[in-house]
């Protein structure tokens, strides 16, 4: 395989703006300065996207990075999604800063962190080693654990406790598992780092002991599960976005989930092609499904806004984890166009409701009326993020749902019943309260913001147009993730 | 002088028993300094596994997990912990929990699960080690359970970094310890976990006036009701 030098130099911007960030603090520039921090890192990704179209698969940093067809398009969506939400935190945390909710110590906080776990999310996509993964993602975790609680109010306290102790224990027992993992691999590649490497174990999966990694597969399903938000691992999640500022309930739900997820795809490649059995697709749809159902039930619940759509990440990543399951060409193709999906309307639908809470002074739903009234381009990209959301036809997550569906009713039909309940349920609880939000008399108790549509308009418009034709660069990617997947 | 296997082999399963032994007591120990001092020594028996292990297999990267191990657990970690607990003047030192033998039951059942769960790694290992991660995994279900159980952030965090601890052990015992680049970022993680606890128990000590977590509640589903 080639090397590649772009690689490293799309791991260092991210760390660089860091510290970039860190000397620049709280002056007026702050957030121009993190969006061109942003931009430079998606421009990266960009050129590395290009050279992978050229040279295929490549490694970097001594076998320690690498890219490959799963992690170049998470790679692209992940710094693309951050770099809007950079352009979305401009205006957003301008006015909370204005309102006197977070400080000046907290301001120069909030830009370094956002950098800081933009690095750690790449980092855990481009390693190589199931050590170095595994660090990573346990960096994301940290780095995002006092943005949770930046307004220090006792609510957020609470959320990012809850989150640090549930997520920090679900990673320990994933490091459990990879300890299990090396084991089994050391007895086929020999002692030392090449046994970590993701494309020395895809080699040798077939040789792996089973046993052993039918053991790991567990730990690594629930303790990365824990991180993806699967039910019963999920108290924390709805805690943790609902209650950090929206563009890091944004980042959270978009990226942070496909990360998770992303870590248990690759490990049940390795667990399937060295079992030679169905059983960790069956534990993944179990745990999905019974998410799916969980989390469709639980938005019917909700008052709260931000955490009526993190029930909703919770569902949908549980759809993603369901299809990976189930397996196969069709449902594991729709799986990655659902983690595509989910990640761009999801973080589109977090900033308007960031908007509209702002708009109104409330996260409550009940007390959000009359957008189309007060803000127009707010609530119509409330009303149509919501439908993209709810499985909605010509959006992205409709072709993406029913592919799912199309397979679920082929391979496995009695599943399909259960999933068509969740989905179900899920769609009225997300149209049934939209409108009331949108239609209406504007209070007056709400005040004009400077929103940031431009984001909004960005990520909806892609998803629309992903629904109706998806394209070839990204189809090709596809098949062959597919083909290394199923 | 020359140790023989099977002698090295007794005398790290002796050590693993010591370090089971302290996850037991922390178990059931209810006073905090006390804690504190438990979870000092257990990482220094860990220490000391970790270097006899390298020492017998000829690791020289054990050696230098070793000296994490003790730097950090040992003196660094507990330090901190013995700081913070005396800077936030925490009085109340008797925690409500589940009572103390039945943690102990549980904790028992948990040794026997873990024997049965880690026999197929027995039966493939040929290191000498191989009876221990069976106490490992013991250790990392019973961190798990003291954080179940215990209500105050400050024991929950012990538990927590005695899971971290199990884990350095688990790896030790069943393939001589990872790669250096992978357990020197582990402890890096650990470190910065650390230091953001240790900001976490100001706000929560502020915010709430007592490090005790069942004062959070708030955010329970029941309100979310009508």
């Amino acid at each position: 395989m080639n090397n590649s030098e772009t690689l490293l130099l799309f791991l260092v911007i991210p760390f660089i703006s860091a510290a970039i960030l860190a000397v620049v603090g709280d002056r007026k520039l702050a957030p121009e300065v993190n969006i061109a921090c942003s931009t430079a890192t998606f421009a990266a990704s960009v050129a590395l996207a290009v050279e992978y179209c050229l040279n295929g698969p490549m490694l970097a940093g001594g076998n320690l990075f690498f890219v490959d067809a799963l992690n170049i398009f998470l790679a692209v969506l992940t710094s693309f999604v951050s770099m809007t939400t950079a352009v979305f935190s401009r205006r957003y945390m301008r006015r909370e800063r204005e309102h006197g909710r977070v400080d000046h110590v907290a301001m120069r906080y909030y830009h370094v962190m956002f950098q800081m776990f933009i690095f750690s999310m790449i980092l855990s996509l481009m390693s190589n080693n199931i050590g170095l993964l595994w660090i990573a993602t346990e960096l994301a975790t940290l780095t995002t654990v006092l943005l949770v609680s930046l307004y220090r109010t006792p609510t957020a306290i609470e959320a990012a406790w809850k989150y640090f102790i549930l997520c920090g224990v679900g990673i320990a027992l994933a490091l459990f598992g990879t300890v299990l993992v090396y084991f089994a691999a050391e007895k086929v590649l020999g002692e030392g780092g090449e046994a970590m490497l993701w494309t020395n174990l895809n080699m040798v999966g077939g040789q792996l002991e089973p046993t052993i990694l039918s053991l790991a597969f567990v730990f690594m399903m629930v303790g990365y599960g824990a991180k993806v938000g699967l039910v019963p691992l999920h108290n924390w999640l709805p805690d943790a976005h609902s209650e950090g500022p929206t563009p890091i309930s944004a980042l959270l739900s978009g990226l942070l989930l496909n990360i998770a997820l992303y870590s248990i795809i690759r490990c049940k490649a390795l667990v399937d092609a060295s079992t030679k059995t169905s059983y960790a697709g069956d534990m993944m749809m179990a745990f999905g499904i019974i998410s799916v159902l969980v989390a469709g039930f639980s938005i019917l619940r909700q008052k709260d806004i931000k955490r009526m759509f993190a029930y909703s990440s919770i569902e949908h990543m549980g759809i993603a984890t369901f299809a990976f399951g189930l397996g196969g060409t069709l449902a594991t193709f729709a799986g990655l166009l659902h983690l595509l999906m989910h990640s761009l309307t999801k973080s589109a639908v977090f900033f308007t409701a960031g908007h509209a809470a702002q708009i109104n002074g409330t996260q409550e739903m009940d007390k959000i009326k009359g957008l189309f009234k007060s803000n127009p381009l707010v609530g119509w990209s409330l009303m149509f993020g919501v439908m993209a959301l709810a499985g909605m036809p010509p959006f992205g997550i409709f072709t993406s749902e029913f592919m799912i569906l199309t397979a679920t009713i082929q391979q496995a039909p009695i599943w399909s019943l259960f999933l068509l309940i969740g989905l179900g349920v899920a769609f009225a609880g997300l149209i049934r309260v939209v409108q009331p939000m949108v239609s209406g008399e504007a209070p007056d108790y709400q005040e004009p913001i400077k929103a940031a549509h431009l984001p909004v308009i960005i990520h909806l418009a892609i998803v629309l147009i992903m629904g109706l034709y998806i394209p070839g660069f990204l189809n090709q990617w596809f098949n062959t993730a597919v083909e290394m997947l199923k | 002088m020359e140790i023989t296997l099977e002698t090295a082999s007794q005398v790290i399963d002796f050590l693993a028993a010591l370090v089971l032994i302290t996850s037991f007591a922390m178990l059931a120990q209810r006073r905090i300094y006390g804690l504190i001092h438990l979870f000092a020594w257990q990482g220094l028996f860990l220490a000391i596994n970790t270097a006899f292990v390298g020492y017998m297999a000829d690791k020289s990267h054990l050696f230098i997990s070793a000296g994490l191990t003790l730097g950090l657990k040992v003196f660094l970690l507990p330090y901190i912990f013995y700081i913070l607990v005396h800077r936030l003047n925490i009085r109340k030192e008797v925690e409500n929990m589940v009572n103390i033998p039945t943690l102990m039951f549980i904790g028992i059942a948990l040794v026997i699960l873990s024997y049965y769960v880690t026999a197929p790694v027995r039966e493939l290992s040929t290191l000498m080690t191989r009876s221990t991660l069976t106490f490992a995994l013991a250790t990392v279900m019973m961190g798990l359970l003291m954080m179940i159980t215990r209500r105050n952030a400050v024991t929950q965090v012990i538990g927590f970094l005695a899971m971290e601890n199990s884990l350095f052990f688990a790896a030790t015992s069943a393939t001589y310890g990872m790669p250096l680049v992978v357990e020197l970022g582990v402890a890096l993680d650990i470190l910065i976990a650390a230091f953001i606890f240790g900001i976490f128990f100001f706000h929560i000590n502020t915010t709430f006036d007592s490090l005790d977590v069942d004062r959070m509640a708030k955010l329970k589903e029941d309100e979310m009701d009508e």
